[in-house]
């Protein structure tokens, strides 16, 4: 089993007023290689959900393994080493006052350590032109601007890249084509799903696009009041229309 | 002539100061207060150990240490109890005060009779030449130094986590530490000019800390108005606007001081400096 979610319970403000429980004993697991998609309302709890994968904050009760280790207790910077993630927000998933390579410099050492060593060299510049070139995005002779500079779709996709640079075992993505234009989305969720082919990666892909949920991906997941509603299997899945998904929202 | 001489070389012995507000503004986006208490630490370890006969090396080395100590004091306060980085640079710049003054045992230690810097190199240079080339040496091997340090993958890591903090703790480093690691960097060098200023000037003053963190605010800011107009990425180049922004300050206050303005108004003087440079550029912006 490549990630397991095992009965996780979160709660939000816990005992005020304001108490919200996102998650109610959910569990999950997903085989390596799997992609699975989850959809949902607002407040269904699927971004709590890939939260508490991704270690931004624990669970009040429950157990999260990945690959075998458990990593209930360990904070986000500790599962990097098999995590790597694409934001909602294209300008959380880079720095905008670095520059492309810097960035990628970064994202090159995801389950390595920072050390002392000036690791931009003449070769990791090429290997980095190289792999920005698939893009077609023209990005290859701007590997010295800061990637601030760039358009959102542009910033989303070298994301994407650089989070299959250092080869994860499992890629997290949270609603990444939302705050995207549809030509920039298309470009995206492409790109998304090649790099999960290509990679042979397991990922997990939040949406809210209902098109994309029955396009891609092996298995569909529906989440509502903090607890999976439906689940489809991938034999299930390949029958499912958009209309269908439709009616579960209603 | 001499006067703005020794405004140059002022200008040069807070170069250090301007790297660690460099660090702490630019790349934290923190505004760290620390910078009055650790400097004024910085020569005031400086004062006590030069009375004591003690080799500057050594001075030095225990100079950095505890404004790295100060610097890290308010990382800690700020990222494991979560206080606003402001707040906290208040809190462990009003407890300084009190360190300070218990190192230096007075308020005020004349360092006229010790040995410093200046009769070291006295073989070598005359005067204030001699200072000249302590304080550039300092400043060159500062900036060799920290350019190198900011383009190691560690470097990128620190830049990074105060430009997009989620990216980075997703990419593996802890963003907690590196605020620690990166306000103690800041504040040994602040330390630095403390230790050079208190030689150059010939004491130290439990009051001397006063408001610098205001000059170095300003002279970072100051030189990056003047750079904005090469459009460089180069670290080189933005540590070298920090410099000239040091250099600058110190002139203008020298100027302003012999338009025979009475040195009463001086912190006056530079916060207003301050504001224009940090003001007219909105200015500009809203009409």
């Amino acid at each position: 089993m490549m990630l397991s979610v095992d009965h996780v319970t979160k709660f939000f403000n816990r005992n005020t007023p304001s108490e919200v429980h996102a998650l109610d004993d959910v569990s999950l697991s997903l085989q390596e290689k799997e992609f699975v998609v989850i959809i949902g309302s607002n407040g269904s709890g699927k971004t709590t959900l890939l939260n508490l994968i991704a270690g931004n904050y624990f669970s009040d009760a429950g157990k999260i393994s990945i690959d075998g280790n458990d990593v209930t207790a360990k904070p986000d910077y500790q599962r990097s080493k098999w995590i790597a993630r694409i934001f909602q927000d294209p300008l959380s998933g880079t720095a905008p006052d670095l520059t492309l390579l810097d960035n990628f410099r970064l994202a090159s050492l995801r389950t390595k350590r920072k050390g002392f060593r000036i690791g931009i060299t003449k070769k990791f510049r090429t290997e980095v032109q190289d792999r920005i070139s698939v893009l077609n995005l023209g990005l290859e002779n701007k590997l010295d601007t800061l990637v601030g500079k760039l358009s959102g779709g542009q910033r989303q996709a070298i994301t994407l890249l650089m989070a299959s640079f250092d080869r994860p075992k499992i890629l997290l993505l949270d609603e990444p084509t939302a705050a995207l234009d549809p030509r920039s989305s298309e470009i995206v969720i492409r790109l998304a799903d090649q790099l999960i082919r290509d990679n042979e990666l397991t990922a997990i892909l939040v949406t809210h696009n209902l098109r994309y949920a029955a396009e891609y991906g092996s298995r569909l997941i529906m989440m509502s009041k903090g607890k999976i509603f439906r689940e489809y299997s991938s034999a299930e899945k390949k029958s499912i229309a958009v209309g269908d998904l439709q009616q579960l929202f209603l | 002539m001499e006067f703005y001489f020794s405004a140059l070389l002022l200008g040069l012995a807070f170069c250090s100061m301007g790297f660690g507000i460099y660090i702490s503004l630019r790349i934290f986006n923190i505004p760290d207060i620390t910078t009055d208490g650790s400097y004024t630490l910085g020569a005031a370890v400086t004062a006590v150990l030069l009375t004591k006969g003690i080799s500057l090396p050594i001075i030095l080395l225990i100079t950095i240490i505890s404004g790295a100590a100060a610097g890290a004091a308010t990382g800690m306060i700020h990222t494991r109890l979560r206080i606003q980085p402001l707040l906290a640079g208040i809190l462990v710049m009003t407890s300084l005060y009190s360190v300070n003054l218990s190192i230096m045992g007075r308020s005020n230690i004349p360092l006229i009779t010790t040995a410093h810097f200046e009769n070291i190199f006295s073989f070598l240079l005359q005067d204030n030449l001699q200072w000249l080339g302590v304080f550039l040496i300092f400043m060159i091997v500062l900036l060799a130094f920290l350019s190198w340090l900011l383009k190691t993958d560690f470097g990128v890591a620190m830049r990074a986590t105060g430009n997009s903090e989620m990216m980075v703790r997703a990419l593996g480093v802890n963003t907690q530490n590196m605020k620690v690691i990166g306000l103690a960097i800041a504040n040994a060098l602040t330390a630095v000019s403390g230790f050079l200023v208190c030689q150059f000037q010939q004491f130290t003053d439990i009051n001397m800390g006063i408001g610098i963190v205001i000059f170095g605010l300003g002279s970072v800011m100051m030189g990056e108005a003047f750079f904005s107009v090469l459009k460089s990425q180069s670290i080189v180049v933005r540590l070298l606007s920090v410099v000239l922004g040091c250099i600058v300050f110190r002139m203008i206050i020298a100027l302003t001081l012999s338009l025979g303005v009475n040195p009463t108004w001086l912190k006056l003087v530079t916060a207003v400096i301050v504001l224009i440079v940090v003001g007219i550029p909105n200015l500009k912006k809203t009409s």
